[in-house]
């Protein structure tokens, strides 16, 4: 344990360095904010607290940047030790792959809880100072703040795992975007087009559930949508899977990670020095 | 006793080229071994495979009793890898406790270890501003953590000015005199020449040769060379005495002998009396004993 510690510790050095961790608060911070301004409008027509519609347009929000943020720390996490070849000595060390793999994750999963804590915190706060019903939003938040974390947490390793493969920094960066591009945004357009072309056929309800779930960015918004009961607020693919259960979107946000991290170690295990 | 290394036998293929054949070694307890040999020959290769980064195809090596890249076996070796390199964003303080950390041992240990090695006051500064040689040193900090039982050193020394290069043996010296095995490859034969108990050299990955220098030389029986510098405006005088020799280029004559026609042969010279301005005798260096054996197996 102390190995897998003080790997992080290093690592939220490295990433405090490089302003990876300023950059990630700030970008959220700054969307937070604005959102919660944007968002503040339309609370009067749905009947909810001003902090429940924020943390809706918040999940749509962070169904794009947590991904992005956990890609951009994460590719290089291999890819990098192999080309400044600081590898090779790592490997000599009595620490094996999968505790340096875990204290990578711990200290980029501690920057993304960072950033998406205090951006989220900075829209929260700017929203109960405008309105006092909206500490009735503060559970949706706290939900929305771990299932962050989780999504985070499955392109970290994504990530990883994409680097262990690349092996070069440059092809581990566009990998890593192939990836966002494609779990991310064009994993949903396709998916629109499905729903569009079978209008409520048999494929939207029985194979589109399924679908969803398998992607971890959906799983995520549906996750927290569902959970908030705003599914009307966001509309879209989120209203299209109001029938998904609960218990669902919560295990596949949580067995992501672990599959994610899973990945990341074969990957790992693979990369000669 | 058993070696702290024990290699036997060991091959290692990249596809149909042989990086190691049948390579045997054996490195006992306090002993400093210099792994010679071009690039390519094979001496990298044999070093990961010690450390257990790559695997081998066959043959046995047994790291400390264990297994190479075996927990056990990687809790008692430290590494210096060739151009030793670290996150630019740390600093040299922050590197060693992290390697510190690793290894179980108490980082704050990290300040006196780089005092060893000369980098106290660059401690606090990020290694991206280092030089070459003060990574060099961060490595060699970094293989002084704990007691390691064997040290794997992959040309420690490129990048150190001569004076760290004196140091650094010394350290060298008194981890051997402790107990610890030291195998280290170098470019820079004439402090391996001093500073080792024995050499192996390898070629083509075949160990070519292996013994203490005066084995090695004994065994080349290369000729050695004299160098006269004539007095002045005796050039010709010098010579007619030696029809043998050839003009070195910068007035001095060279000429070559085996070891047993050394003296006649300075006896000559000294019978020339003032016409000799100067004289250098040059046994064969390292240099010619290396290319020696491993000219030979390339053949």
């Amino acid at each position: 344990m102390t190995r897998v510690l003080a790997t992080a510790l290093c690592e939220f050095r490295v990433a405090f360095r490089n302003r990876w961790v300023v950059i990630a608060t700030a970008m959220m911070a700054l969307f937070a904010l604005v959102l919660a301004a944007a968002g503040a409008a339309p609370t009067g027509d749905i009947g909810v607290d001003r902090l429940s519609v924020i943390v809706a347009s918040l999940t749509s929000l962070s169904v794009y940047l947590v991904p992005l943020l956990a890609l951009l720390m994460s590719f290089d996490a291999v890819a990098g030790e192999v080309e400044r070849g600081t590898l090779p000595l790592l490997l000599t060390y009595p620490v094996s792959r999968f505790q340096i793999l875990l204290g990578k994750l711990l200290a980029h999963i501690a920057i993304l809880g960072l950033a998406t804590g205090l951006g989220y915190g900075l829209a929260a706060l700017a929203a109960i100072l405008a309105d006092r019903g909206a500490l009735a939003g503060l559970p949706s938040l706290w939900r929305l703040v771990w299932s962050s974390v989780l999504l985070g947490a499955t392109f970290l390793g994504a990530g990883y795992a994409l680097s262990a493969l690349a092996r070069r920094t440059s092809s581990a960066a566009g990998l890593a975007i192939g990836l966002w591009l494609l779990a991310v945004v064009l994993y949903d357009l396709a998916l629109l087009a499905l729903i569009v072309s079978d209008a409520g056929g048999p494929l939207t309800t029985r194979v589109l559930p399924a679908v969803l779930l398998s992607n971890p960015a959906d799983a995520f918004r549906i996750f927290n949508l569902s959970a908030a009961e705003a599914v009307a607020a966001a509309g879209g693919i989120g209203g299209a899977a109001a029938a998904i259960p609960l218990w669902q979107s919560a295990a596949s946000i949580l067995l992501w990670p672990a599959l994610a991290l899973s990945l990341a170690w074969a990957a790992f295990r693979k990369v000669t020095p | 006793m058993t070696s702290t290394l024990q290699i036997s036998r060991l091959t290692k293929r990249f596809g149909t080229v042989e990086a190691l054949s049948d390579v045997s070694l054996a490195l006992e307890r306090g002993k400093r071994v210099a792994l010679l040999g071009h690039n390519g020959a094979g001496k990298s290769t044999m070093m990961k495979i010690i450390l257990g980064l790559i695997p081998f195809d066959s043959g046995s090596v047994s790291v400390c009793g264990a297994a190479p890249g075996s927990a056990e076996a990687r809790a008692q070796v430290a590494y210096l890898p060739e151009n030793a390199s670290f996150h630019p964003a740390l600093t040299g303080e922050e590197q060693i406790r992290y390697y510190l950390a690793l290894r179980g041992e108490n980082p704050k240990l990290a300040m006196s270890l780089l005092e060893k090695v000369g980098l106290a006051h660059a401690a606090r500064r990020r290694m991206g501003g280092y030089s070459k040689g003060m990574r060099q040193r961060v490595g060699l900090a970094q293989t002084l953590i704990g007691r390691p039982r064997l040290l794997v050193l992959d040309e420690p020394t490129s990048g150190l000015d001569p004076v760290s290069r004196r140091d650094f043996y010394d350290l060298l010296d008194g981890l051997a005199a402790a107990g610890t095995a030291i195998l280290l490859s170098s470019h820079v034969l004439t402090e391996v020449e001093a500073r080792t108990d024995r050499i192996v050299i390898l070629s083509g990955g075949r160990l070519v040769a292996e013994g203490t220098l005066a084995t090695l030389r004994g065994r080349a029986a290369l000729p050695v060379v004299v160098l006269v510098t004539p007095a002045a405006g005796e050039e010709a005088a010098v010579a007619q005495a030696f029809p043998e020799a050839a003009c070195a280029g910068d007035g001095r004559l060279r000429m070559s002998c085996g070891q047993a026609g050394k003296l006649p042969l300075l006896s000559q010279v000294a019978a020339l009396g003032a016409q000799v301005a100067d004289l250098d005798v040059i046994p064969p260096s390292l240099e010619d004993i290396y290319s020696h054996f491993s000219r030979r197996d390339g053949q």
